[in-house]
């Protein structure tokens, strides 16, 4: 017997007890350990009443939380792509529970089972494994693996690959750094923000087939209860449908990381009825009417500011000002729409922003014209009130900060003049 | 007393050092220096592990400013910049300063101890890779008051731990916020794959007589499998900075989508790295599994041989399942099947493995105390985390849970149910080895509790936000959409996962100070770093050991049962 002295503890502690072990040992140890003694059932049983009465709590607050009234509840799907999803969800989650539970009950019976009882100073008989047992729990994953695959399969290609049925609206998405821009190709109608889309299962059926692409940086689109989400890249088009079921408003928002306002980067689908669709349609297709009286339209001046001052500039001449009064002509200082709208043509505001109709006709922003029929303005981050809107205009970082809209640092009386004018765009 | 079993008895005999131990002498600034110039594996291992725990501290307060922000919708404790800032220097401090440098500690520590060799392959390189990581370290936090300093919130990176193009391009990150994530990487990167090389070549060249392939501990073929993983993945990680770094200065294009750039190859790039590094800090979780589990069941591990296989397997799998991460980015239904089933196979070698120390516990003698507790809890939480992955495997189900909440608490499962359980494991289980000095096993349970619950009260209750819609990355919420109550459940418990840790900070100081006299082998282990004393000399072993079977201190302490007699 060597003497190693920082050993000798250890030793002493471990009697010389021969542990006889072979590779077919487990299988032994597997069926002593099946014949429980009967303190062991009882302590047991009650540990499964116990744990009876935790799952059933799990599972009613678990349900609880699902059934939950959200808006964006993945589980109430109302749209058939999002249902399939839905059940493909509850499928594997069934055989995620059942495999959880079986590991989790072996595992608890093995370390209850198998702990050490006070004073036992015995090591327990070495086992090195068994290549049966290896096997077997290497074939049983796969055959669940297989399972898991063919079902994902299935939903994958036949929501994927689904064929475009020719009464489908085309539609148009586009991303922006922090609101959304919808365009209808088929009835030349941009809008913002708030997507209208006919309910599908009317006389003919009516999906809404996407393209999605994105005018700056990466976002996704994501309306959890139509559809999963599909991501918005620039420079690409990816391409998505939904089939909505049932009339009604649903959520959804950004849901890849884009900026600074990636959180109020929101989205509304209002599912319409055929006829409503049909209406609102109408009502978008409209452009709106220069309001100032005609013959008094002012036309915008050239600019200086545009132009190349060494051009004109004589050297060394006094730098002037241009008279700001030259420039735009008076506007009363009443506040009324036709004094908003001379202000919001002569201000920064068409540079970004289209009034169809007008010259306003920016790219940069949401498309204003018929700003009055969104419930919602800066993509869902305040409500359309003229106060909201009005404030807004004031200073757009008080709803949104990080918003790519600068505050534009105009007088209380132009922003109500402005305001005034967006209110018209009906 | 078995013939076999001598060769191994003698062999480690010779192995234990029999010099009186050296006092500790000279200044305390000689005690720095040596720190600074050691190249010890020893030593830099234990900076490795300090490094990652000072960053853990800095990434939890991070978490902490997060949760207190959404707790309550609509909250405006800190603003979007802020928020942005703090989320992505979380992931970012969480991937590279936390888990890296914890792995690469114990790693550095441990490999050389368990395979009988006296120091890595290349004692300097090692110094330079953990100078170079915690170089890294200090750039990125350098961030918070380089550029416009505090007052502007610095420029910390705002982009996300993944870093998605073009938002990283000059025309939507200006300023330098991306430079100093971009470079940190890079840097510690190099670091990284240094230590990787080291690792392999530690492994493969530098062990004592007798320990084949197939007698190394478990640890070591992990820690190989890992050093293959980061050798793989981290220079595609490293090249893509590069590129990032040229679009911005040099007018590349790479994934500059206004100049016909593409946004999908950064994802590529970004996630042939990011997902087998999800496996370079599991692996050595499981590592410590195997090493801790059978010491505390009392039995060899179960099914060695398929233990290494699934290890290996797992390495070579986790290379194929990158674009899980991208199945609505606008795959074809065919990529999206092939990474559908290439993900769901990785769940054939973890299963394996879930088995094998199910079957390891199965007829031992277990003995709970805090290495063995945060191993069982381990276990549970790495099944849970394993099924929500597959869940997340199903690509069309991936749809909906794609970048929501549901997937930021599986891979919080996984990173802090599975690898942070398994690191703090690790530290009460080789603390003693480390230090000389026990862990207060009281704290320990005190820990361990806390830990548990503030684990479940957030990470079991945050799935149910993503499913109910929430995506990640927002620094505030509507608050009509069910969310509420879930999101404050979720802040109150990682406040006390907080609580927990600082417990154990606390312990690790109190205890180096008042601790227990460990001794050379206090958990009756059979690896060989418990055959050195407590710590260890700088030689580690006066003489080269021998062994002659996989537990050498099993043969010791049973000459007339030893291992040997069955290999």
């Amino acid at each position: 017997m060597p003497v190693v002295p920082h050993l000798a503890h250890t030793l002493s502690l471990s009697p010389q007890k021969g542990n006889r072990r072979s590779k077919a040992r487990i299988v032994k140890v597997f069926a002593i350990h099946l014949q429980r003694k009967a303190s062991m059932r009882i302590r047991l049983n009650s540990t499964r009443g116990l744990s009876r009465i935790i799952a059933a709590c799990a599972v009613c607050g678990a349900s609880h939380i699902v059934a939950a009234s959200s808006p964006t509840s993945i589980f109430s799907s109302h749209a058939s792509s999002a249902s399939q999803l839905t059940n493909l969800s509850i499928f594997v989650l069934v055989i995620a529970a059942l495999i959880f539970t079986g590991v989790a009950s072996l595992l608890i019976y093995a370390l209850l089972r198998f702990r050490r009882r006070p004073g036992d100073v015995n090591e327990p008989p070495q086992v090195f494994g068994s290549m049966q047992i290896e096997l077997s729990w290497t074939i049983i994953p796969i055959l669940i693996i297989v399972v898991l695959f063919l079902g994902t399969a299935r939903v994958l290609f036949s929501v994927q690959d689904a064929p475009k049925p020719a009464g489908a609206l085309n539609l148009v998405v586009i991303g922006h750094q922090f609101w959304w821009e919808f365009r209808y190709p088929d009835y030349n109608v941009v809008t913002a923000n708030e997507l209208h889309i006919p309910v599908a299962n009317g006389k003919v059926p009516h999906p809404t087939f996407m393209k999605l692409t994105s005018a700056d940086v990466m976002h996704s689109f994501w309306v959890p209860q139509l559809a999963g989400k599909t991501d918005v890249l620039p420079n690409r088009v990816n391409e998505m449908w939904m089939d909505p079921q049932q009339p009604g408003l649903y959520l959804g928002q950004c849901a890849q990381f884009c900026g600074p306002q990636h959180a109020k980067m929101l989205l509304r689908v209002y599912v319409d009825t055929e006829d409503e669709f049909k209406r609102w349609i109408a009502e978008q297709q409209k452009a709106q009417a220069e309001i100032t009286p005609a013959g008094q339209a002012p036309l915008p001046q050239p600019n200086p500011g545009n132009q190349n001052p060494a051009a004109h500039i004589a050297p060394n001449s006094p730098a002037t000002r241009g008279d700001v009064s030259s420039q735009s002509p008076a506007i009363s200082s009443a506040i009324s729409p036709q004094n908003g709208q001379l202000l919001f043509e002569q201000q920064a505001c068409i540079n970004c922003h289209t009034v169809a109709g007008t010259v306003a006709n920016g790219r940069y922003g949401p498309d204003l014209t018929h700003l009055m029929s969104r419930t919602t303005i800066g993509a869902g981050a305040a409500e359309n009130t003229p106060g909201n809107l009005n404030a807004w205009i004031a200073d757009p970082n008080t709803f949104k900060p990080g918003t790519l809209m600068p505050a534009m640092h105009l007088s209380d009386r132009q922003n109500a003049q402005i305001t005034s004018y967006l209110l018209t765009l009906k | 007393m078995d013939a076999q079993g001598m060769p191994a008895a003698r062999g480690i005999q010779a192995g234990i050092d029999r010099t009186p131990a050296q006092t500790a002498s000279g200044t305390w600034l000689e005690h720095v220096h040596g720190w600074i110039i050691t190249v010890d594996h020893k030593r830099l291992g234990i900076m490795y592990i300090v490094l990652g725990l000072v960053f853990l501290l800095v990434g939890g307060l991070e978490a902490m400013l997060i949760r207190i922000q959404l707790a309550v919708p609509h909250n405006t404790f800190v603003s979007p910049y802020t928020y942005n800032r703090l989320f992505t220097m979380h992931g970012t401090t969480m991937v590279f300063l936390v888990g890296m440098p914890l792995i690469f500690g114990f790693g550095n520590y441990l490999v050389p101890l368990m395979i009988g060799a006296r120091d890595m392959a290349f004692p300097r390189l090692n110094a330079f890779s953990f100078w170079v990581a915690a170089f890294g370290g200090i750039l990125l936090y350098y961030s918070f008051i380089g550029g416009n300093g505090l007052a502007g919130t610095g420029t910390a990176p705002d982009v996300a731990w993944f870093a998605y193009a073009p938002l990283t391009e000059k025309a939507f990150s200006p300023g330098h916020t991306v430079d100093y994530w971009a470079v940190s990487i890079f840097v510690s990167g190099i670091g990284s794959i240094g230590t990787a090389i080291n690792i392999l070549a530690t492994v493969f060249c530098m062990r004592c007589k007798g320990m084949t392939l197939m007698r190394l501990p478990l640890l070591a073929w992990l820690y190989a499998t890992v050093s293959f993983l980061v050798l793989v993945a981290v220079s595609p990680l490293t090249a893509a900075q590069a590129m990032l770094v040229i679009d911005r200065y040099l007018g590349g294009h790479f994934f500059d989508t206004q100049a016909g750039g593409s946004a999908i190859l950064w994802a590529h790039f970004f996630w042939i790295f990011g997902h087998p590094e999800v496996y370079v800090l599991v692996l050595p979780a499981f590592a410590f599994a195997n090493e801790i589990i059978p010491v505390f069941s009392r039995k060899a591990i179960f099914g060695y041989e398929a233990m290494v296989a699934a290890s290996v397997g797992i390495g070579f799998i986790s290379l194929g399942v990158w674009a899980h991460h991208m199945f609505t980015i606008g795959m074809t239904s065919f990529g999206n099947a092939f990474f559908t089933l290439s993900t769901m196979l990785v769940s054939i070698p973890t299963g394996i493995k879930t088995f094998n120390w199910l079957a390891t516990i199965w007829g031992g003698k277990v003995r709970f105390e805090t290495p063995m507790l945060f191993s069982i809890a381990f276990l549970f939480q790495w099944v849970l985390a394993g099924l929500t992955g597959i869940m997340l495997s199903v690509s069309a189900w991936n749809w909906q849970l794609h970048n929501s909440y549901f997937v930021v608490a599986h891979f919080h499962y996984v990173l802090v149910g599975a690898i942070v359980f398994m690191i703090f494991a690790a530290i009460y289980y080789w603390y003693p080895k480390m230090t000389g000095r026990m862990l207060d096993e009281t704290l320990g349970k005190w820990h361990f509790w806390l830990m548990v619950l503030g684990f479940h009260m957030t990470f079991d209750v945050m799935h149910f936000p993503g499913l109910l819609g929430m995506p990640r990355q927002i620094y505030t919420y509507e608050p009509d959409r069910g969310w509420n109550t879930l999101n404050f459940i979720v802040s109150v418990g990682g406040f006390i996962q907080a609580i927990a840790i600082l417990i154990l900070v606390y312990n690790m100081v109190h205890s180096y100070f008042r601790g227990r006299e460990a001794g050379p082998d206090p958990w009756d282990a059979w690896t060989l770093e418990w055959a050195t004393p407590s710590p260890p000399p700088p030689y580690n072993f006066p003489v080269e050991p021998e062994v002659s079977s996989r537990r050498p201190l099993w043969d010791l302490k049973h000459p007339e049962d030893p291992d040997s007699a069955f290999e």
